[in-house]
């Protein structure tokens, strides 16, 4: 099952290299992994998309997040009310009778066109993966010369609906 | 004017390396174990500038400072310091380390780097310690500004002792301790992100003790968090309030009194019957401190099948890592027994189970047959521990001499058993016992080690030499790598390879080259006749005692196999 888990980590040399080294050598599948600064100096935000089997597995990987001296607060948000975007760059292959065919394309997805050249043209696209999933299939055929994803980033938004938050994993209740 | 003058002199002259010095003694640090080397010169002229504030082992190769580190630090139940240099003596250190991080031992390790300008240019003596270690260490740290030095090394002593203890490395580029340095330096501690639970949930404890209350067949495991909180006292309490059952991890042992009635051994691989079984069959699991490593718990699908479990771990990550806990307690063991212990106390309707679990231990104990004229290794475990009273530190490296030592030494107090278990590192016992004697100098210090342990660290012999520790160093001498060689027999069909180890040195030249007294026996007789005066003497000695090679460790329990299904339980 995919689940986003962001981590809000101390940004000191060597974090990054932790905590991927750690979740490698518990086998753990990422999907994607985006970092950056966040509002607070000194502390930036991992999000990571991962493919775990069951919810024990969950568990630990959190578990283990947690454990690091530099992390200082893990959480599941997938169960969350979330705000979740990533942002695509697709350079695809186009003359300029195919250009509008292709704004025409993006157009839905609110992407825009932001580089053209003589034989192509780059287009970004923000938005929840399974939308710049879509959009990426849709260009696909006009053949895709460069990709490029950020990953997924995320958090919770600023209102949450009333049923008890769904905590995956909890010892102390 | 003149003071003045002469004080500015003074700070102007102190380095990164004097800042690390003054921190180490801030910290209490009385013993060091280190090596050496180019990146850690200015450490090591500091050391120098300050004699008399610690004493300092130099031992023949960094795998055996760490090792010493780890005996020192599982006796002395504080952090063992270790000091090398860039590159290959960082690297050295990593056996250590591993070690170390599996079995939860407090290390402080510092190595010297390569100059902050050249690091990442493959200079000589470089590699990327931090890159290395990061999977292996509670934590790491490289020093990047002189001025967080002495924060530095004091989280780092912090992180390494509290909680779940573990090794800390901190990496220090040559100019960071060479660099003069005369402002305020950063002594406070940031560490937000590591706030060990240290307290139980009080109704997680109550639901244990209502557990407790219904439980017809409760057996306590014990493992090594038990040692590091030093709460064997509040154990004592706690299972004599209930007459509980003892079953002991292969860390574990000492928390509780091995020789004690209710004690039933170690349990797992080569544990034994009543303890594999009492765990097998008991309804309510009581884990304090241990990690239900697979040596112990077997086939998981047969591990403790109709039991409730409880786990008391430090770590909330060991909880339902491995074994599924329905009352999990995250907290240091002696807060958690103290906790227990302050319910009230209701007496236990298993007389049943109590007799069941001592018929076994009675009916099914731990056996061999005596020869009389080869030494069977159980009978000279058995010997050591009748001649040293039970009363010896023991270390070990690992496999079967590790395995006898750990059924027929029975340990009754805690710190006194020295092993490498999670790693289970080979040459690790030896080292260790120096570490272990400079840690309690009064007590008789065993290394039992294997033929081919021995030989991977037996260079330390120059540590005896130079200051006379009266290690006693006793090989358990079956010219193979015993533990390789039964596994062989067993599930390979008697196919030897490359477990037999016929060459050898002479063992008894070899000490004596070292001027430690060497000795050589090979009979029950020579043995009666020896041993006693070697283990009660105040030099140090190397043994070479002469085993059966045919002779296995057991009972087993096969890879794959649960607890129930040991061989070569006593017939």
């Amino acid at each position: 099952m995919k689940r986003i888990v962001t981590a809000i980590v101390h940004n000191r040399s060597g974090v990054l290299n932790r905590v991927t080294g750690l979740l490698a050598k518990r086998q753990f599948n990422i999907e994607s992994i985006s970092v950056g600064r966040t509002e607070t100096e000194g502390v930036s935000k991992m999000t990571f998309v991962v493919d775990v089997e069951d919810n024990r597995k969950l568990e630990q990987l959190t578990k283990q997040l947690n454990k690091q001296i530099d992390v200082l607060k893990v959480s599941d948000i997938t169960d969350n009310a979330i705000v979740a975007r990533e942002l695509a760059l697709v350079k695809v292959i186009s003359n300029p009778q195919i250009r509008s065919e292709i704004q025409g394309i993006i157009e839905p997805f609110r992407a825009t066109i932001i580089d053209v050249s003589k034989e192509s043209v780059t287009v970004q696209v923000t938005g929840k993966s399974d939308k710049v999933d879509a959009l990426i299939e849709l260009l696909r055929p006009y053949g895709v010369k460069e990709l490029a994803r950020t990953g997924l980033t995320a958090f919770k938004r600023g209102n949450q609906p009333q049923q008890a938050e769904v905590k995956s994993y909890s010892l102390l209740n | 004017m003149k003071a003045e003058a002469s004080v500015k002199e003074q700070t102007a002259t102190k380095t990164g390396a004097d800042l690390l010095v003054e921190s180490l003694i801030e910290q209490g640090v009385d013993t060091l174990f280190g090596y050496p080397g180019g990146a850690v010169l200015p450490i090591y002229d500091a050391i120098y500038r300050a004699e008399g504030s610690f004493d300092h082992v130099l031992p023949r190769h960094e795998q055996g400072a760490i090792h010493a580190a780890e005996g020192y630090a599982r006796v002395a139940n504080r952090a063992g310091v270790v000091i090398g240099t860039s590159g290959p003596g960082a690297t050295n250190l990593v056996t250590g380390i591993a070690d170390a991080m599996m079995d939860s031992i407090p290390l402080v390790v510092f190595t010297g780097q390569v100059a902050k300008g050249v690091i990442g240019t493959d200079a000589f003596q470089e590699s990327d310690i931090m890159g290395i270690t990061t999977p292996i260490t509670k934590h790491n740290y490289q020093v990047q500004n002189i001025e967080e030095l002495p924060r530095i090394v004091k989280e780092a002593f912090h992180i390494a002792t509290t909680g779940r203890p573990g090794p800390v490395v901190v990496d220090i580029p040559k100019d960071i301790s060479s660099e003069v340095y005369a402002k305020d330096v950063i002594h406070h501690f940031h560490l937000p992100g590591y706030q060990p639970t240290l307290k139980p949930n009080p109704l997680q404890i109550t639901k244990l003790h209502d557990a407790l209350k219904q439980a017809k067949k409760p057996v306590i495991l014990t493992g090594s968090g038990i040692i590091h909180a030093g709460a064997s006292e509040e154990l004592r309490t706690f299972v004599r309030n209930y007459e509980i059952p003892v079953v002991s991890t292969l860390l574990g042992l000492g928390s509780y009194p091995g020789s004690d009635r209710l004690s039933l051994g170690m349990g797992g691989m080569h544990g034994t019957y009543a303890a594999n079984m009492a765990l097998y069959e008991c309804d309510l699991l009581i884990n304090i401190g241990a990690r239900f490593d697979d040596r112990l718990t077997g086939n998981l699908k047969h591990f403790a099948p109709t039991a409730k479990v409880a786990h008391v771990d430090i770590d909330p990550a060991e909880i339902g890592k491995n074994v599924p806990a329905s009352i999990p307690i995250v907290s240091d063991a002696k807060a958690a027994l103290k906790a227990l212990n302050n319910k009230e106390v209701t007496s236990l309707d298993h007389k049943e189970w109590l007799d069941q679990s001592w018929a076994r231990k009675a009916d099914y104990p731990l056996w061999y047959h005596q020869k009389d004229e080869d030494i069977v290794p159980q009978w000279l475990v058995k010997k050591v521990y009748d001649y040293t009273r039970g009363e010896a530190v023991v270390t070990t490296d690992v496999g079967q001499h590790q395995m006898w030592a750990a059924q027929y030494y029975h340990f009754d107090e805690p710190n006194r058993w020295v092993t490498s278990g999670g790693l289970g590192t080979m040459g690790y016992g030896f080292p260790a016992a120096i570490g272990a004697q400079l840690a309690d100098l009064e007590s008789t210090c065993v290394a039992i080690v294997g033929d081919g342990g021995f030989q991977m660290t037996l260079q330390e012999l120059s540590v005896l030499q130079e200051r006379g520790l009266p290690v006693k160093i006793i090989i358990v001498n079956n010219q193979a790598l015993g533990m390789v060689r039964q596994w062989q027999e067993k599930f390979y069909d008697g196919r030897f390879s490359s477990s037999i180890i016929d060459t050898q040195p002479d063992f008894v030249k070899l000490a004596e080259s070292y001027q430690i007294p060497g000795y050589f026996i090979d009979s029950p007789k020579t043995l009666e006749e020896v041993l006693p005066d070697i283990l009660a003497n105040d030099k140090p000695a190397v043994v070479d005692c002469r085993v059966l090679q045919s002779e296995n460790v057991y009972p087993m329990i096969a890879p794959g196999k649960g607890l129930h299904e040991m061989i070569g339980v006593k017939p």
